[in-house]
């Protein structure tokens, strides 16, 4: 507990929700890499199929999401026995990993379509030149790739963030509301709003729209001040 | 000579390549001549192994490039390739692009030397420049370097001159002549251009509807009446001579004995021009005629007598050492002057340009 404007709040559901949201940013970032590029480059027509399962989190209701993901993760489940054999001890609900896989699976649209379509706007012509050049691959995705993706990137991490550090009806259904353990941030201002305590709501609401504020203001300080011109 | 032999299908669409069997003695440069939509890009494609779906085979010299499905990838084909746009690396400088090649040659290949080419292409100052300040002509010479520097066995050239303006295109066909006599790199040359393929080309691939039509010598093609490389300007001989120093303000160009005079004076610092000549630009006399402003005459042997649309007949000629040149007079001239098959006259050439 500190005070803020006279005002007693705990930062604990503030730090959790950073910690969750930087996690999810980079399993996002890494896993959502090798997808996007795939599906980049598919032309199949299932990339179709593959399209409307990314973007489901969209346009499902987080609590349906929190309830399959409940499900499926359950102590009991395949999932964690499967876990469970490679010496995985703890349980994927109520838990800080549990509010990480299913931000994980949340958040994946966002972190999954601007990669996608970054590397679409990557012209096929210069990985041809490159491969001319003996360039594999693997060089050719590091390097004309990705430099040519940064903005993609950019975007992708930023919204990943940003929207894990919003969400509410996962996090609810997957993590509980274990106060030190599970309670994020945007779920502790609705128990303080529940239970009539509009000034610490007032603070940390504050905190999170300075905080929003700031950090979108740096990845477009950024993205100007470094933004790669295609063309 | 390195023969590139195969036969190579690939379906993109609704384009269907479907090359045939085809062997092409790859010696200076090979220009594809088609239409657009004929295939020539796709069959590049397939050729340098840029498109998976290729199928069918494909080998250079010894070495397998396609066997079915099976491919060898671009990257280990060893080929040069400069596209139609540059495609130059956005994020890289000048410099960048160029060592991306240099830093991927295998071991067993000993480096170009690098100064010698960018000076040769005529880049060497702007070697730290971002590429997208470069202008059209300037960003395919850096292709051009780039693909040399990869030390290819095979240079492939889809359209490098298709962007540019006529005065850059006449400076990149003298650059790519350049390359081709110092390097003796074989070079495989897309254009729609007749001029390009009368100056640039050894053997010239003819392709259509997916298909390669025949492969023959420029001299054989522009023999033929009916060539794809005549245009609506009729039919066009294209004559090589070796040009001599200026007099009197025109460029001589030995041919055997014989000289033909140029009004062009640009500088030509090579052993050996190709000069184009329209048939309907050739008139014919049965003397040397003394007293006429056209300074062109050269003896010449009537090989055939080809009848045309029009009352007008095309006249193949035998130049005194060896060279062809069409003729194109009304059949009324023919008659009057009475030419028939081996008679020998004078051929008056109202215009010559140096090929480009």
């Amino acid at each position: 507990m500190i005070e803020i404007f006279g005002v007693e709040v705990s930062l604990q559901p503030i730090w959790l929700t950073l910690e969750v949201a930087a996690w999810t940013t980079a399993i996002l970032l890494l896993v959502g890499t090798p997808l996007a590029w795939w599906m980049a480059r598919m032309q199949h027509s299932s990339k179709i199929v593959l399209e409307a399962l990314v973007a489901l989190p969209l346009v499902l209701p987080p609590t349906v999401l929190g309830f399959y993901l409940l499900i499926i993760l359950n102590p009991n489940g395949h999932v964690t026995e499967f876990l469970r054999f490679f010496g995985f001890e703890g349980q994927l609900t109520f838990t800080k990993e549990g509010l990480i896989v299913g931000s994980v699976f949340y958040s994946l649209p966002f972190a999954v379509q601007p990669l996608m379509h970054a590397f679409e706007a990557v012209p096929q012509k210069l990985l041809d030149a490159a491969a001319t050049m003996r360039a594999n691959v693997i060089d050719r995705f590091f390097t004309i790739v990705i430099p040519l993706s940064q903005r993609g990137f950019l975007v992708a991490a930023t919204l990943t963030f940003a929207h894990t550090v919003g969400e509410f009806g996962v996090v609810l259904m997957l993590g509980g509301n274990i106060p030190g353990e599970t309670r994020m941030v945007s779920i502790d201002i609705f128990d303080h709003v529940e239970s009539l305590e509009y000034d610490q709501a007032h603070v940390l609401s504050a905190i999170m729209l300075i905080f929003s504020l700031v950090v979108l203001m740096l990845v477009y300080g950024i993205n100007r001040r470094f933004g790669v011109k295609i063309g | 000579m390195t023969r590139l032999k195969g036969n190579l299908q690939l379906i993109l669409g609704n384009f269907e390549l479907n090359s045939g069997e085809f062997e092409l003695p790859l010696e200076g440069v090979t220009v594809l001549f088609g239409r657009s939509g004929s295939g020539k890009s796709t069959l590049l494609r397939a050729i340098s192994g840029l498109d998976k779906k290729t199928t069918g085979q494909l080998t250079f010299g010894n070495v397998i490039w396609q066997d079915g499905s099976k491919a060898v990838p671009t990257q280990k084909r060893n080929i040069g390739f400069v596209f139609q746009d540059a495609a130059l690396f956005p994020h890289m400088t000048v410099k960048q692009n160029l060592m991306y090649s240099v830093k991927r040659l295998p071991k067993s290949v000993s480096p170009a030397d690098f100064d010698e080419i960018v000076t040769r292409v005529g880049i060497a100052d702007k070697l730290e420049r971002g590429v997208n300040f470069l202008s059209g002509g300037e960003k395919q010479r850096v292709a051009i370097a780039r693909a040399l520097l990869t030390r290819p066995d095979l240079l492939c050239m889809d359209e490098p001159l298709s962007a540019l303006d006529w005065r850059s295109k006449a400076q990149m066909l003298t650059l790519i002549e350049d390359i081709v006599s110092a390097y003796q790199i074989p070079v495989l040359y897309i254009t729609h251009a007749p001029a390009e393929v009368e100056r640039l080309a050894t053997n010239i691939v003819f392709m259509a509807k997916g298909q390669i039509e025949r492969v023959e010598s420029l001299q054989k093609a522009l023999s033929r009446v009916d060539s794809p490389l005549f245009d609506d300007e009729g039919a066009v001989s294209v004559l090589q001579g070796k040009p001599m120093p200026i007099e009197q303000g025109l460029r001589p160009v030995q041919m055997g004995n014989n000289t033909l005079w140029l009004s062009d004076l640009g500088d030509l610092n090579k052993s050996m021009v190709r000069v184009r000549v329209l048939a309907r630009d050739v008139s014919l006399a049965l003397s040397d005629p003394e007293q006429l402003s056209i300074i062109n005459h050269l003896p010449a042997e009537v090989i055939e007598l080809l009848p045309q649309e029009n009352h007008r007949v095309l006249v193949r000629l035998e130049l005194q050492d060896g060279q062809k040149l069409f003729a194109e007079i009304t059949e009324h001239s023919a008659s009057r002057l009475g030419i028939v098959e081996g008679l020998t006259l004078f051929a008056l050439i109202k215009s010559v340009v140096l090929a480009e």
